[in-house]
């Protein structure tokens, strides 16, 4: 696959593609009227904040070959700001978002500019690492109820205003999150930045020949997708009401490079197909048996054996034959 | 007193860290030699500690049950590599994690499936049940010492074989040129599959001989792996000298940390935030030794792969 011919093509495709899911998350609440309302809503809104994480994630493990095995990191800072701060009676998103956002950025900067130092597997081991590190620290934060989480009792309001209020206005507001991010990572990636971090993915020391810094635009990049990934843990703590350690457990980092992965790496909308798909497919099958993880587990390792390039990959291959 | 905790701590910390050896040992090879990351590796650890309970409650004979245990291990590891990981070698990491993911959620769930949620227990054997006196008011269990002196027996035997013998030789190149080793005209695949069985027998064993003083749970594997991954990285994937330092290393760090955080803490912190900090710093502090020694050494402490 030459990324050079047919980009044009592609890219409105994929754009078409996008489009078409967001046409089909916009219209899942009237949908939803049908049949049990509360509950798609709900389902839907856990896999829209995933896709959030998801994206971000793809960012950086798509575009920039950065493979984080602690992203659930950034959801858990995220949703802790939340919490903490609603302990303390500070539930306005004004002022709840831009911190969450601010710490997880920084923590992404301290973190990265070690994590940076390091390639391929050591990568991968470090970002887990340092995840390991904040997933400790908040089973450790008594104040706020270590191992046991901590319940928030109201969701944030908007400058006073209850944006959230209702299963349905949160789900718009979660979409709204997603339009954004979803623009935003697209928006990058085609500016000159999004080039230089592609540039490196490929080759990064004739980017370097080239002139350019690259670990500034790595390090730019994980803080970018740190703090995208915060504002999905910010959203997963108002639509849950509930903060926990094990949103930062190393198992929620492997799904989200799951996701990302399944969805098709490198895409953006892949990374949303996949948190669908993963979601869905969690609910669905444990819907029939309480043992479903012993089905889904094979169902994993089929795809990867069968499907290469994820589920993108699978459709295409069952549409017709590949043209590579 | 403050000695004599000393000691034990000391003695435990051992202990743990040669536990990780046995699971790094393996864990290290297969990455180094395949380039794979197994995250299976965990679950096979557990499958050995249930399939010994198993093989106990069949044969009454602790013996029996380890010997039986490792061979069905082994069976079971060999089955996996046949029917999944031999499809993942030439795949990318990302493909590997995702893969080896799904067989833990299937191994977790399966135990649970078959042995059922709640923890079992395996009976330490009869000869090394007790403790023994190692200084006048300071008693260790006599099981504890024996998993310290089989881990380093089999660390010995290890050195050995790596060392000394013909596949040893093949699986120390394999760590540092694996196409190099398969373009001289050896039988890549079966190196592979040596190496990956006997990494199996290796974490089944860590597992059966630590089920007598841990509970045998789904998920036991998890955490384990998770600290077996920290060895393998600071010691530098492929070399078992590297896994054997830093096992040792983790260990010592790790037991030692929990114990005396809180009053090390104490000796400049008043003691009421000493004790909410201190947990919270212990269980941080091998992964911050990590990140520390991988800024310094960006390729772990011992690097098997040839730098060119």
């Amino acid at each position: 696959m030459t990324p050079a011919s047919g980009a044009g093509r592609r890219f409105a495709v994929s754009d078409l593609v996008a489009l078409a899911i967001f046409v089909i998350f916009a219209l899942v609440p009237f949908a939803a009227k049908l049949g049990p309302e509360a509950y798609v809503l709900t389902l839907v809104t856990r896999v829209m904040i995933f896709a959030i994480a998801a994206v971000s994630l793809d960012l950086i493990v798509g575009y920039g070959a950065l493979v984080s095995f602690g992203h659930a990191a950034f959801i858990g800072l995220g949703a802790y700001v939340a919490g903490i701060l609603a302990s303390h009676g500070i539930g306005d998103a004004l002022v709840a978002l831009p911190v969450a956002i601010i710490v997880s950025t920084l923590f992404a900067l301290a973190t990265g500019v070690v994590c940076l130092r390091t390639k391929g597997v050591y990568f991968i081991m470090i970002t887990l690492a340092f995840s390991q590190m904040a997933f400790f620290t908040a089973s450790s934060l008594s104040p706020y109820g270590g191992d046991d989480g901590l319940t928030i009792h109201a969701r944030d309001t908007f400058a006073g205003f209850a944006w959230m209020k209702g299963d349905g206005a949160l789900y718009y507001v979660v979409l709204g999150f997603l339009l954004l991010t979803f623009l935003l990572c697209r928006a990058l990636i085609a500016s000159r930045f999004g080039r230089v971090l592609r540039g490196a993915r490929q080759n990064s020391t004739r980017m370097a020949a080239l002139g350019f810094e690259v670990f500034r635009y790595q390090l730019v990049a994980y803080a970018i997708s740190g703090a995208l990934a915060g504002v999905s843990g910010f959203l997963l703590a108002n639509a849950t009401n509930f903060v926990s350690p094990a949103y930062m457990s190393w198992q929620r980092s492997g799904e989200l490079i799951i996701m990302v992965v399944l969805g098709g790496l490198g895409t953006l909308y892949g990374a949303i197909i996949g948190a669908a798909a993963f979601i869905i497919a969690e609910e669905w099958l444990a819907g029939f048996t309480e043992h479903w993880k012993m089905i889904f587990g094979p169902l994993l390792i089929l795809v990867v054996v069968f499907a290469r390039g994820g589920l993108i990959g699978l459709m295409s291959l069952i549409a017709g034959p590949r043209r590579d | 007193m403050s000695t004599s905790l000393l000691i034990v701590q000391t003695l435990n910390g051992l202990q743990l860290g040669v536990l990780l050896f046995l699971i790094s040992a393996g864990l290290t090879l297969v990455f180094g030699v395949m380039d794979f990351i197994n995250l299976a590796h965990g679950v096979q650890y557990m499958l050995g500690a249930y399939l010994a309970v198993m093989f106990y409650a069949l044969t009454g004979s602790f013996l029996a049950a380890l010997v039986l245990g490792l061979l069905a291990a082994l069976a079971f590891g060999l089955l996996l590599e046949f029917a999944v990981f031999r499809h993942l070698y030439d795949r990318d990491h990302l493909e590997q994690v995702i893969a080896t993911f799904g067989v833990i959620l299937f191994l977790n769930q399966g135990v649970k499936f078959v042995w059922g949620a709640s923890p079992l227990s395996l009976p330490i054997p009869e000869i090394f049940s007790g403790s023994v006196v190692l200084m006048p008011g300071l008693l260790y269990p006599i099981w504890r010492l024996v998993i310290i002196g089989s881990g380093l027996l089999v660390a010995l035997g290890l050195y050995f074989l790596v060392g000394n013998t013909r596949v040893g030789m093949l699986v120390r190149a394999g760590a540092t040129n694996a196409a190099m080793v398969s373009a001289l005209g050896v039988n890549i695949r079966r190196l592979f599959m040596i190496v990956f069985g006997f990494g199996t027998m290796l974490a089944a064993f860590a597992g059966i001989m630590i089920a007598p003083i841990l509970s045998v749970e789904p998920g036991m594997g998890d955490t384990i792996l998770i600290l077996a991954f920290v060895v393998i990285v600071i010691g530098g994937i492929g070399s078992i000298r590297g896994a054997f330092v830093a096992a040792l290393l983790i260990g010592l760090v790790d037991t030692l940390g929990r114990s005396f955080a809180v009053d090390i803490l104490r000796l400049f912190m008043s003691p009421s935030p000493a004790r909410t900090v201190g947990p919270a710093i212990a269980s941080m502090l091998i992964y911050l030794l990590m990140a520390v020694v991988l800024y310094i050494r960006p390729t772990g402490l011992f690097p098997a792969k040839g730098q060119s």
